[in-house]
């Protein structure tokens, strides 16, 4: 699959700006931003929704515009807004998308039957789609794009709202798919998901690629965990941050209102020396923890905003109201 | 360009396959009202009490019995419910439309028409219950029209026919607007003054002139009066031809621009 200078606009909105993309067959891709990034505009266009304003992509070697019927012919398609329909059963949906897709009458139930089966929803099969959970409906969401086996699979947000079980769970699923030789596009806003999913990894922001690389690189990019130390008198934090400083060789900050210092961690093994030293100054702690690198670090590193303010919690506020 | 066509790939859908998903879309169709039989509950409750109520309120006063205003009411109530049959395309269609389940469609490579082409199959069957159920309801009444069982089945034809025509304007209006509720708000705002100035209920010669004048204006006017001289007296009159050339010019206007709309919008 590969997209060149792909556009979309929404009034003077540019969702998405001049996007490159090129995804091996047999790879997952993982398309990484925050809400509003343009990652679903994204997956639209190529998945056939919406027609990019400028710029053209090709799905194995198909016009995703002018052939748009053969493209849907080797895509799948699973999101939030393509999704199944409400007032029919499990097993009614999925019979329907498989006569839909030509299967006969007999093999779209055995079809049907089989994937409830795969994605252990034989029980609620007959039941109203009103009753399942967020972890059911999006197992029979993608279950509904599986019919056929599709060569390019699009994943929009497959774990969003989902709990840590469901969302393993969701994940074996996708690496299943992969090893049957699909290829996959997923997009999420946890950095984790896409570390222990994607082959690569594209970061994007306000419809822009800010980063295109392996997750290991990526990261690597981004650099390091982030020790948090919550010292038990408030009005040690400074003598905390200053300790912290000249021992670890990074610069620290504090957040006072939540009580805390946080310090970047070039290596692990010097925490063990500023504990020692902190506990001879008598600078008790309540709390430590290390923190990994998160999106709005990934953010925060490859935009280049990481001098603004420096509380962690200041960014993550700072990236929700991002438009 | 130097697209290649993978084997066993198809550029467009062949009609066959169209035809094959629009029966399908129908079949679900058909599914939704098992789920949700409520929402079929107009199609057959609404021309009985209609029946039942205009027969006994308006029979005395407007007919001097009510047996006779069978004979008056009978084509009117035909028209009124499968005309509001007809708004619920319409709403159908945006309801569908702003769900999720429309997009996972238009990812699968079916004929882009199938959905609405579906909806449309499936609405001339609720169209027919409908007719069936008023006639049976006059017939429980004591209505015995002079036309037949011939008759009968013509004009429901001719009201299906119509409605079907109808249900296309139904369907771009659905399509444009936002809500169902609001499409439901423009079709009750229009279909009232339509079906009350038709002639349904009411002889259109004991209004004033100046409503006789609007009741002429109004398609649905002629369409009851080619229904009622059919039943009534078997005669398929001058109103049945411009009943059908009426419907005929709706679909020519409307259903390019449902489709183009259908076709922008989705």
């Amino acid at each position: 699959m590969q997209a060149h200078q792909l556009t979309k606009t929404f009034g003077d909105h540019r969702a998405v700006d001049g996007l490159d993309l090129d995804i091996r067959a047999g790879s997952i891709y993982g398309l990484l931003g925050p809400n509003g990034s343009g990652k679903t505009t994204t997956v639209r266009m190529l998945a056939t929704l919406s027609a990019p304003d400028s710029g053209s992509a090709r799905i194995f070697g198909h016009d995703v515009v002018a052939d748009a019927h053969l493209v849907r012919q080797l895509i799948a398609v699973t999101g939030q807004y393509a999704s199944v329909d409400e007032r029919l059963s499990a097993t009614e949906n999925l019979v329907i998308f498989a006569r839909l897709l030509g299967l006969t009458r007999a093999a779209a139930r055995r079809r049907a039957a089989e994937l409830l089966e795969e994605f252990d929803l034989t029980e609620a099969a007959g039941r109203a789609l009103s009753t399942f959970s967020g972890g059911m409906r999006r197992r029979l969401d993608l279950a509904a794009s599986l019919i056929v086996r599709p060569p390019l699979i699009f994943l929009d947000e497959p774990t969003t709202g989902l709990d840590p079980r469901n969302r393993t769970r969701m994940w074996a699923i996708i690496r299943r798919l992969v090893e049957q030789g699909s290829t996959v596009l997923l997009t999420t806003q946890y950095l984790e998901e896409a570390d222990q999913l994607a082959d690569r990894i594209m970061v994007i922001e306000q419809g822009r690629a800010i980063a295109d690389d392996t997750p290991d690189q990526l990261k690597a990019s981004v650099g390091r965990s982030v020790l948090i130390l919550r010292p038990q008198d408030r009005a040690a934090l400074d003598g905390v941050r200053q300790r912290a400083e000249a021992l670890l060789g990074t610069r620290a900050t504090i957040s006072p209102e939540a009580g805390r210092v946080s310090v970047p961690l070039a290596d692990p093994g010097t925490v063990t020396d500023l504990l020692n030293d902190l506990r001879r100054n008598g600078l008790r702690l309540s709390e430590l923890s290390v923190q990994k690198p998160t999106l709005d670090e990934v953010f925060l590193t490859l935009t280049g905003h990481a001098a603004e303010p420096h509380d962690r919690t200041a960014h993550t506020t700072t990236q929700d109201s991002t438009p | 360009m130097t697209t290649t066509i993978t084997p066993g790939l198809r550029r467009t859908p062949s009609p066959a396959q169209t035809l094959r998903n629009t029966l399908t879309m129908a079949y679900r169709g058909l599914l939704t009202i098992k789920r949700t039989p409520e929402q079929f509950l107009d199609v057959v409750a609404q021309p009985i009490l209609f029946t039942i109520l205009f027969t006994f309120l308006f029979g005395g006063a407007i007919a001097g019995d009510t047996t006779s205003y069978l004979t008056f009411l009978i084509p009117g109530i035909l028209v009124q419910s499968i005309i509001t049959a007809a708004v619920a395309t319409g709403a159908g269609l945006r309801e569908d439309m702003n769900s999720g389940v429309f997009d996972r469609f238009h990812t699968l490579p079916i004929a882009r028409i199938a959905p609405l082409a579906g909806a449309l199959l499936i609405d001339t069957l609720r169209y027919t219950i409908t007719a069936i159920t008023t006639f049976l309801a006059g017939l429980a009444l004591g209505y015995r029209p002079d036309g037949g069982l011939s008759a009968m089945v013509g004009a429901a034809l001719l009201v299906i026919g119509c409605a079907w025509a109808l249900s296309w304007v139904f369907a771009f209006l659905g399509i444009i607007s936002r809500t169902p509720e609001a499409l439901q708000g423009i079709a009750t705002f229009v279909l009232y003054p339509l079906t009350l100035l038709s002639g349904a209920f009411v002889p259109i010669d004991t209004m004033p002139d100046w409503l006789q004048t609007a009741a002429h204006l109004n398609p649905l006017t002629y369409l009851v009066s080619a229904a009622r001289e059919l039943l009534n007296t078997g005669v398929i009159g001058t109103d049945f031809v411009l009943s059908i050339l009426a419907a005929m010019a709706i679909v020519i206007v409307f259903a390019p621009l449902s489709v183009r709309a259908y076709k922008r919008n989705t």
